[in-house]
């Protein structure tokens, strides 16, 4: 049940009297019953269209927006979906501080809140970013992933997916279009649960995904998720609807005294224990946190994002020359399912990562959950950046290196 | 906030605190007649205790602020760092800390998301800050807000300096003025953030000093209905340092008249259809 008044409001400018918001018109369904059950028909469109299809069934409240490559396009979407009537408010904010700050601000309000961003984009509005899950304040951040300057670059490369593991945020990284559109959808929902409070990133690999078409198999457009019900909240929304209490929710504990000191550490454990107690949730929408192809294989790869594609056509290509090698795709990059990935790669002796950023973030996390839990050699690599594709045969290649008694590569 | 919402359960009533209690029944809250400014002393404010520094004039604003407020019962304050969200978290009113300079962005989503979920229930959002929050760190958002004529009120409380980290410059300063980080002498003139102001379209503008509280209490009441129904809103409010101007606690008040006299004079600037408004309204309220 929604707790939005019904009102009648005159239509906006340029429309006819009796216009009718497209979102109106849709059915709110049951969740679980929109993911796994309703009718879906797959169409060809890149990943941009397929986060405006997400964001069509998703029952958005406000979306605001600011221009950069490439995100540019999903936004502008937005948009045109406003103008139709899926989205019930939508601006275009001054910058990234500004609108990061005003979609926590929307939040706030109990609404749910959009909007998306790309490399340097994200590293501008880092502050506000930041400081969502300490506010909890439950909405999405779609995250076209982009070089972070400088040199400037435009060019895809998830590095600034390093920047945001530790700040308590939700962070999903799909592999693909079909990706993109069902963790967009997901997002919102897990966000939004009680004991989760808490916005949520989804980041894909910009160009690769965004601007490349894909098959995306999708529900009716007639039907949209629940709403947001802004009374449902780890903390009260900032309303003015709870009685008066001489003490914000944003706590005063900026005072120096070992009270503030609690206060401020119990905060983040509280904060981070609900990035735990996402995973069940996911678990619903979008099924296990890790996806494993050939388990049990004694050479496995662990990737994110599109980087999957590559390692499953180098795992065929494998196959093909008669070898036998792993596959373990990480969907939720937080929470981070350190047990899930100990238990598919028991029985491996060789690991491979292959990251399109130069830091290797997924190494570095994959490491510290391994660590007393594996046997295996875990490969630093291979690592693309500044917009390099990874050829499959780049992935092949580290993996015939590894086999040998003494690779080239450092551990 | 519906009266019941407020309202304590009879069989919890003993329990809650005599604060608590006392704001239920002798707060200001969904009162008809609005206590004045000439009942304070008869009614249970918004703001009392507080953090702030002996004489300090900016707690008198702030405690003046929430007198003048129409519904404070469905008023929502933002506030960044500064000497001010001392004493505005203190206050029975919900307030949102935010990041540094960010107070017009994030209040700009919030009145948005509040106009979404109540489109029959006005929620008045206010932003509260000091100069340095708001001239420098939050230029871009403050002016912002002014050209998107978002529908809030920001309040400055202007004293001419970073208080609250020890007393640097601001931009809000006056030129020469010998401060933490402009140890000649600040080299630019205050900024004339009532010519932005002017500039950006905002409707209802006004420069004031609590040396009149009646005064800025109605100052804060037409800046509020103005943002409620017309545009933006600005004041901006003298609210001396004693600690970093050295002004003798039993002097502050005597410092804001003196201020005022020189440079700091009450003055509205106020746009035609925000006129048009207030008239339409305070004839109403006339003849109640």
């Amino acid at each position: 049940m929604s707790d939005q008044q019904a009102v009648k409001v005159a239509p906006p400018p340029g429309k006819p009297d009796d216009w009718v918001p497209a979102g109106d018109l849709q059915e709110v369904v049951d969740p679980h019953w929109f993911f796994h059950e309703a009718p879906r028909e797959t169409v060809f469109i890149t990943g941009s269209e397929a986060a405006r299809e997400a964001i069509r069934r998703a029952n958005v409240d406000c979306a605001i927006s600011y221009p950069i490559t490439p995100q540019s396009e999903t936004m502008q979407q937005c948009g045109y979906l406003y103008d139709e009537g899926y989205i019930k408010d939508y601006y275009r904010g001054e910058e990234e501080i500004g609108v990061m700050s005003a979609v926590g601000g929307a939040s706030r309000a109990g609404v749910r809140s959009l909007t998306a961003t790309s490399g340097p984009g994200l590293m501008r509005g880092m502050e506000a970013i930041s400081s969502w899950p300490g506010a909890r304040t439950p909405l999405v951040l779609l995250n076209m992933c982009r070089v972070i300057n400088t040199p400037l670059a435009i060019q895809p490369d998830n590095i600034e997916i390093s920047f945001l593991l530790n700040t308590g945020i939700l962070h999903l990284h799909a592999e693909h279009q079909q990706d993109f559109y069902d963790y967009s959808l997901a997002a919102f929902l897990v966000s939004e649960e009680v004991d989760v409070t808490l916005p949520c990133v989804v980041s894909v690999d910009g160009f690769f995904v965004t601007h490349a078409r894909g098959h995306v198999s999708m529900q009716d457009e007639k039907y949209k998720i629940p709403p947001r019900d802004g009374w449902r909240s780890a903390v009260p929304a900032m309303d003015n609807e709870n009685p008066p209490a001489r003490i914000s929710r944003d706590a005063p504990i900026q005072k120096s005294n070992f009270i503030s000191y609690h206060m401020h550490a119990s905060w983040q454990q509280e904060v981070f224990a609900a990035v735990q107690r996402s995973a069940k949730y996911f678990k619903r929408y979008i099924g296990d946190q890790i996806e494993v192809v050939n388990p049990g294989a004694e050479e496995m790869i662990i990737a994110s994002g599109s980087c999957v594609s590559q390692a499953r056509e180098a795992v065929r290509q494998s196959e093909e020359a008669g070898r036998e090698v792993g596959l373990v795709k990480i969907k939720t990059v937080r929470p981070f399912p350190t047990q899930q990935l100990i238990e598919a790669v028991k029985g491996a002796k060789r690991i491979l990562i292959p990251e399109f950023n130069q830091a290797g973030w997924l190494h570095q996390n994959v490491c510290s959950a391994l660590i007393g839990h594996t046997q295996a050699q875990i490969a630093p690599g291979p690592r693309v950046y500044g917009g390099m594709t990874m050829p499959t045969e780049l992935v092949l290649d580290w993996l015939e290196e590894f086999r040998k008694p003494n690779p080239s590569f450092t551990f | 906030m519906s009266l019941a919402n407020l309202t304590p359960s009879p069989g919890f009533e003993d329990w809650l605190p005599v604060e608590y209690k006392d704001l239920v029944n002798e707060g200001p809250y969904f009162r008809e007649k609005k206590p004045k400014v000439s009942d304070m002393g008869k009614f249970k404010e918004i703001l009392e205790e507080h953090p702030m520094c002996a004489g300090c004039a900016m707690t008198l604003f702030i405690r003046l602020t929430f007198i003048g407020l129409p519904n404070p019962e469905h008023s929502i304050i933002v506030g960044t760092a500064g000497c001010g969200r001392l004493a505005i978290s203190q206050a029975s009113i919900p307030f949102i800390y935010g990041n540094y300079g960010d107070t017009n962005a994030v209040a700009s989503g919030l009145k948005h998301g509040l106009d979404i979920r109540f489109p029959n229930q006005p929620k008045d959002v206010l932003v509260m800050a000091g100069d340095g929050g708001l001239i420098d760190i939050g230029f871009q958002q403050l002016m912002h807000s002014w050209f998107r004529k978002e529908k809030f009120t920001t309040i400055m409380l202007d004293n001419e300096v970073y208080g609250n980290t020890g007393g640097q410059e601001s931009g809000m300063t006056q030129h020469g003025k010998i401060l933490k980080m402009a140890p000649r002498g600040k080299t630019g003139d205050k900024i004339d953030a009532l010519g932005l102001a002017k500039v950006a379209g905002v409707d209802y503008i006004a420069r004031i000093a609590p040396t009149n509280p009646s005064r800025v209490a109605r100052t804060v009441r037409r800046a509020v209905l103005v943002a409620r129904e017309i545009g933006s809103a600005y004041i901006q409010a003298y609210t001396s340092c004693n600690i970093e101007y050295a002004i003798p606690t039993p002097e502050v008040m005597q410092d804001a008249f003196d201020v005022e006299k020189e440079r700091y004079g009450f003055e509205e600037i106020i746009s035609d259809r925000a006129k048009e408004y207030l008239k339409e309204i305070e004839k109403k309220d006339k003849k109640k």
